[in-house]
């Protein structure tokens, strides 16, 4: 289990973080969200024992980060944000330097280190300099040699960030798979991420937790949950099928885009506009080329969360 | 002991993956020979040793050891790859003292590689090889204690720049601690007994007392202490502010 208590870090004027508690266990997916600047990275420098916290402790399966740093260490594999790593080094002399100070050795160093290099598909650059390598070779890199040694824990700082759509999708995968037992702290921007692979997301914003929940008990707090959104065949019946749909109890307000003929209408509280609506466009005759279910939009939540 | 020495290889290897390496040995060489042959009057004296050559070394050093200390730990901390190091189960001593100790192997390489000129005065003459090789030792912890202090300085900042002039200026220090240009400057203010002490800091009274041929236990020691103090003072350092 990683736990932080209360954990705060100033920085002469700044506070970068303040205030902090959360504990998470295995099985779990933890998403940081927040804006720039909100303290993830600061979180997380804490919970590797890379930044000493001003005040608050953080332990790692029972070991103080700060007191029993080795112990603590052991049991997490850690991508520091932009994933550093020695530029001159060739990527598996590299893997191999890292391996051997997670105190691995003969057949499990090898079979290790094979397992990474094919989960991170790294096998076509192994021979190159890691600065000669592209941002997203560099960050599977730093993925590889985090998770060498089949830690427990993972603390990945932006994993996915500078990864193609492809990369992207191995990494999510990787990820779930290892969610399982694991317990894996990610920090991101990516708001589809977080629905992707975390279990639960915690909002940080100026330093403290401003929201801890599931992705889709966030995505709930949106206006738009249970929203219906329909798009017409033609822009001509928006005009009628608006006011048809305003004129409805349930409905609370109607957004309307000319640009796709797409309407969406938003219930008002606990409300369900659904049945209403479909009948509506039925008895209308109104040309649906889609009609759906919104179920929230967690960027919405998150703006209006961290303004 | 096991990660001293691991660290220890990937730095060295480190050094020979990027021109630095040879370009250092090369200089080394370059200047330790133009000094001895030119300024040294090496054969003009007719005398078969290398007291001009060994004479040369601490100021030698002065500029090139800071040089190679310089990017012991700022380059680490310019680079982010601190962050990996000191979250890897590294204690910060390991670290420090395998960075150190490549950095001094690979001082050891090119003070190694001078061999010819040794070769020639026992080809010229009849040295006495017996002084020659306390003053390699002499000169080899000399260097030691040079990159120790620049070591220290490198821990203290993210620029590679400001590490060598802290590096030159602290070395120019020590290394003259002996004499008036510095004894001067706490002449009169500073007790007595601080005046001595720092006198007895001095590299150069230390280094000299090796070359000249006499390996004294107090001179061997003098040196173990300022490189145990400067490497305890690294590593106090990182500890405090690794991620400042
Ligand atoms: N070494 C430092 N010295 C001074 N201030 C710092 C330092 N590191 C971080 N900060 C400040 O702490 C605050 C939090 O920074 P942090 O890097 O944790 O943000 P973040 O949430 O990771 O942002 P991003 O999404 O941009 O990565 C920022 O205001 C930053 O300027
Ligand atoms: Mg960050």
């Amino acid at each position: 289990m990683i736990k932080t208590d209360h954990l705060c870090k100033r920085y002469q004027s700044v506070i970068a973080v303040e205030d902090i508690t959360f504990q998470v266990r295995p099985g779990e997916v933890l998403g940081f969200l927040g804006p720039n600047g909100a303290g993830k990275t600061t979180t997380m420098r804490m919970l590797a024992g890379f930044v000493t916290p001003t005040s608050g402790r953080a332990s790692i399966f029972g070991h103080d980060v700060q007191s029993e740093p080795l112990a603590a260490r052991q049991s997490l594999g850690y991508l520091p944000e932009g994933a550093p790593s020695y530029g001159e080094m060739r990527v598996h002399a590299f893997l191999a330097f890292i391996a051997d100070l997670r105190g691995l050795e003969g057949a499990r160093k090898r079979a290790r280190l094979h397992h990474v290099i094919e989960r991170l598909q790294l096998a076509s650059v192994l021979d190159r300099p890691i600065e000669a390598l592209s941002k997203g070779f560099r960050r599977r890199v730093g993925l590889a040699q985090a998770m060498i040694h089949d830690p427990p824990a993972l603390i990945l700082d932006e994993p996915t960030d500078g990864l193609d759509p492809n990369q992207k999708h191995e990494v999510r995968t990787l990820i779930n798979e290892m969610a399982r037992e694991k317990i894996i702290v990610i920090s991101t921007h990516i708001l589809e991420e977080v629905d992707a692979v975390c279990t639960r997301a915690i909002i940080i914003a100026r330093g403290r937790i401003v929201a801890d929940d599931t992705p889709l008990q966030l995505a709930a707090r949106s206006r738009y949950y249970n929203a219906v959104s329909l798009q017409l065949e033609t822009a001509e019946q928006l005009a009628e099928a608006r006011a048809a749909v305003e004129a409805l109890p349930s409905v609370a307000q109607v957004e309307v885009s000319e640009r796709d003929a797409r309407l969406t209408a938003l219930p008002r509280a606990g409300a369900s506009i659904l049945q209403a609506i479909s009948d509506l466009s039925r008895s209308r005759g109104l040309k649906l080329k889609e009609l759906h279910l919104e179920s929230g939009r967690l960027d919405e939540v998150f703006r209006t969360i961290t303004a | 002991m096991r990660n001293v020495g691991l660290i220890l290889r990937r730095e060295l290897a480190s050094y020979f993956a990027t021109p630095l390496a040879y370009i250092f040995i090369f200089i080394f060489l370059v200047l330790a020979n133009a000094f001895t042959f030119y300024l040294g009057d090496f054969y003009q004296r007719g005398q078969a040793d290398l007291k001009p050559f060994f004479a040369f070394h601490p100021w030698l050093y002065l500029f090139l050891i800071p040089a190679l200390s310089m990017r012991l730990w700022a380059e680490e901390r310019k680079s982010g790859t601190i962050e990996l190091l000191m979250t890897l189960p590294v204690k910060t001593w390991e670290a420090v003292l395998g960075k150190y100790l490549a950095a001094w192997l690979f001082t050891g390489l090119a003070l190694a590689l001078t061999f010819p000129i040794w070769i020639t005065v026992n080809y010229l003459g009849n040295p006495d090889n017996g002084v020659i090789l306390a003053s390699y030792l002499g000169s080899l912890l000399l260097a030691g204690g040079f990159l120790a202090v620049g070591s220290c300085m490198s821990a203290l900042t993210r620029s590679q720049v400001v590490a060598f002039i802290l590096g030159v200026v602290a070395c120019f220090v020590l290394l003259l601690a002996g004499y008036p240009l510095v004894i001067d400057a706490f002449q009169g203010w500073a007790p007595q007994v601080l005046v001595k002490a720092i006198a007895s800091l001095s590299f150069l009274t230390h280094f000299q007392s090796i070359t000249r041929g006499v390996l004294e236990a107090r001179d061997v020691l003098y040196f173990a202490m300022l490189i145990a103090f400067f490497l305890f003072t690294t590593t106090v350092a990182l500890d405090l502010r690794k991620a400042e």
